[in-house]
């Protein structure tokens, strides 16, 4: 029993970890998203920012350093975004997808060319990273039964953008349903035309939007080269941005359903791994792979409608053309 | 020329010239940044993907990849439709063409296995991109969201079944025994020396026979057939084409399914010709390279052919210019298809405006 909820806790912690990047990627689409722009390329931002912050924070030796820098690279990627599918009307999924490719090639051709080494970064030693911070109270807690561990494994022991994640979160319900930006945010991803009547921007409203977004996917991709791990390495980032894309709809683009997607996807991915090779009895063996894919696999099955159903914004791949 | 003449010469010709010459100078200027000289390096470049036999011989064989997955991304371009999909339609089909590969009967002749195995191929990657397809046209979800999580699926199968199913006894590494000699296409440079002509070995094969062959066939069937027509109209405008009598929905499943099928051709290539047994990753990134070599062919067989040449001196020349050079590996490549997706695609109506009015100004009132 011990056992079995120590591996619980273990399990979850890991989920936790592992959860961090895509909450902020999430968070980022969702803000792209909510004003109408599609955005398939927070995989590539997250990839650019956490080969800029591990490459900074190695140059500079301070992880605050690196993470400005991952903030700043993501920002620019969105800015492209923003440039070719706002100002110039392009299809958003193309440069969606441009994106992630630019980012693939220059992150290894740029690791070649700055640390002469293909795909890594050198690693962050000591303080050159984000360490873990431990809560106070742990030695105090730790007597009690259940709660201590769940305390000393579970809620301490992260570094501060683990717990910089779970609280963006609620900052971001409250900036998209609860402030004027927010409403209009919304206004835009749905009726753009309406927006524009009242004499707003519809592009600056989509710019700030991409530009929140891309500094949010930064602080996710830094969390991967500058805290989780402790370098970049080539394609880290492995898909996580596709995942946020798969948990931003399965939470159906509100902050709290979001952050629920993300971790029982980030749980999933944990449980693969721990379940790698484990026979259980009655069951068998549990092909890794299929865990691996069960993300996916409920994203398509919710995006048919066969359970509930997934409504993007409405305005949301379609750029906005003023009439004259 | 009148000024209809005039905007059809800027949107067909000069806008694609310009966007791609945009591509290659910021190309120009990532070698800049990373200390390289760009036209020592389009010297080695050019000089490695076509200087000699062998180089020439690679960058055909790479551009027969292009050519499937370039041809999938456009045709369902064609019906509006944006098709993400062709990594994983790629992989899939891989698998439909090993299975028969490996368990035909070896007794039988070649003329009736290799078509066996293309078909395999073609309808293993139809059935990967059928279900995004019918989930589009009748449940209203996405299709550029579920192709991209069928490429996830697609991966996670196939490292299922290398590692579980196809993998031999004893083996190690997750691939498959090697395919039964019956289905191997031959190289070109056997079928040269068979007449006797005697060029230098590479990995060209009779699949760049089964491009040229799909390229003629979709120009055909998108500009020479009913069917065609009627993709192209519902990609055009979905209304006017459900008022002359077509169904949107319809076309959406049959277009996706050719998609797929021209995706899955990519194991011919890889797979029949040259490695002869199924492995991981093998169409690693020929899907995403098709959408470069779309838009860069602006969806038109001959463009395609073009743009999947020029994108295999690319991979080939990448290769050179990664022996050669320090500073650079053929990563390069991959920058400049994102650099191309960006101008060719995202960015395709960058001098739109300017050359419309230097060129095709609208004339004051009269």
């Amino acid at each position: 029993m011990s056992d079995f909820f120590l591996t619980s806790v273990l399990t979850l912690d890991a989920s936790v970890r592992v959860c961090v990047p895509l909450i902020f990627a999430a968070m980022a689409g969702l803000f792209a998203e909510r004003s109408g722009v599609v955005d398939i390329g927070l995989e590539g931002k997250l990839l650019m920012s956490a080969f800029v912050a591990a490459s900074a924070a190695s140059v500079f030796g301070s992880p605050w350093l690196g993470l400005i820098a991952g903030m700043f690279a993501s920002a620019v990627l969105a800015m492209i975004h923003g440039f070719a599918s706002i100002t110039y009307k392009g299809n958003q999924i193309v440069s969606g997808v441009a994106i992630n490719i630019l980012a693939s090639g220059l992150t290894m051709i740029l690791t070649l060319a700055w640390f002469k080494r293909g795909g890594i970064t050198p690693t962050l030693q000591g303080e050159e990273r984000f360490l873990s911070i431990t809560l106070p109270g742990v030695d105090i807690i730790d007597h009690i039964p259940i709660l201590g561990v769940i305390y000393r494994e579970l809620i301490s022991g992260h570094n501060i953008l683990v717990y910089l994640a779970f609280a963006i979160v609620p900052v971001v319900w409250w900036v998209v349903y609860r402030t004027r930006f927010g409403l209009r945010l919304r206004a835009v991803g749905e009726n753009p035309k309406a927006v524009d009547t009242a004499g707003l921007s519809v592009e600056g409203l989509r710019y700030r939007a991409l530009l929140i977004g891309g500094i949010l996917c930064g602080i996710g991709g830094a969390y991967l080269s500058t805290a989780y791990n402790a370098q970049f390495t080539k394609e880290m980032t492995a898909g996580g941005g596709f995942i946020a894309l798969a948990a931003l709809i399965f939470g159906k683009w509100h902050p709290y359903k979001v952050l629920a997607a993300c971790f029982l996807f980030a749980f999933l991915q944990a449980l693969a791994i721990r379940l790698q090779g484990v026979i259980i009895p009655g069951v068998g063996e549990i092909p890794v792979q299929l865990i691996d894919a069960t993300p996916y696999i409920l994203t398509i099955i919710l995006l048919a409608g066969f359970i509930g159903k997934a409504v993007p914004p409405k305005a949301s791949a379609q750029p906005y053309i003023k009439e004259l | 020329m009148t000024r209809d003449r005039r905007l059809s010469w800027i949107n067909g010709l000069l806008l694609p010239l310009f966007n791609v010459l945009t591509a290659f100078i910021a190309t120009g200027i990532v070698f800049l940044f990373i200390g390289v000289d760009p036209i020592e390096a389009t010297k080695i470049l050019l000089y490695g993907a076509l200087g000699y036999d062998e180089g020439l011989g690679y960058t055909l064989y790479y551009a027969t990849n292009f050519v499937f997955t370039g041809l999938a991304v456009a045709v369902a371009f064609h019906a509006g439709l944006f098709n993400i999909g062709g990594e994983g339609q790629a992989y899939v089909g891989g698998l439909g063409i090993a299975l028969v590969a490996l368990y035909i009967n070896p007794a039988m002749s070649s003329w009736i296995v290799i078509p066996l195995a293309i078909s395999g191929g073609l309808l293993f990657g139809a059935l990967w991109a059928i279900i995004p397809a019918y989930l589009q046209a009748y449940r209203g979800s996405h299709i550029v969201i579920t192709t991209i999580m069928f490429n996830f699926l697609a991966s996670a199968l196939m490292v299922y079944v290398l590692v579980n199913v196809l993998r031999e006894v004893g083996e190690m590494s997750p691939e498959s025994g090697d395919f039964i000699k019956v289905s191997w296409l031959p190289f070109v440079h056997d079928v040269f020396a068979s007449f006797g002509y005697k060029i230098a070995r590479s990995p060209l094969n009779l699949s760049i026979l089964v491009a040229l062959f799909f390229s003629a066939a979709v120009w055909f069937f998108l500009w020479h057939t009913r069917w065609g027509f009627a993709i192209r109209a519902a990609g055009k405008s979905n209304e006017a084409a459900i008022y002359s009598g077509i169904n949107p929905k319809k076309i959406i499943v049959v277009t996706m399914c050719i998609s797929g099928a021209l995706a899955g051709l990519v194991g011919i290539n890889e797979l029949m010709g040259v490695q002869h047994r199924l492995f991981l990753n093998f169409n690693y990134g020929y899907g995403f390279g098709g959408i470069a070599v779309a838009l860069m062919g602006r969806n038109h067989p001959i463009g395609i052919l073009i743009a999947a040449f020029l994108f295999g001196i690319l991979y080939q020349g990448g290769a050179e210019l990664d022996f050669e050079l320090q500073n650079v590996s053929r990563d390069i490549v991959v920058v400049m298809q994102g650099l191309v997706i960006l101008f060719c695609g995202g960015l395709e109506y960058l001098y739109r405006p300017v050359l419309i009015r230097f060129l095709a100004p609208i004339k004051e009132s009269k």
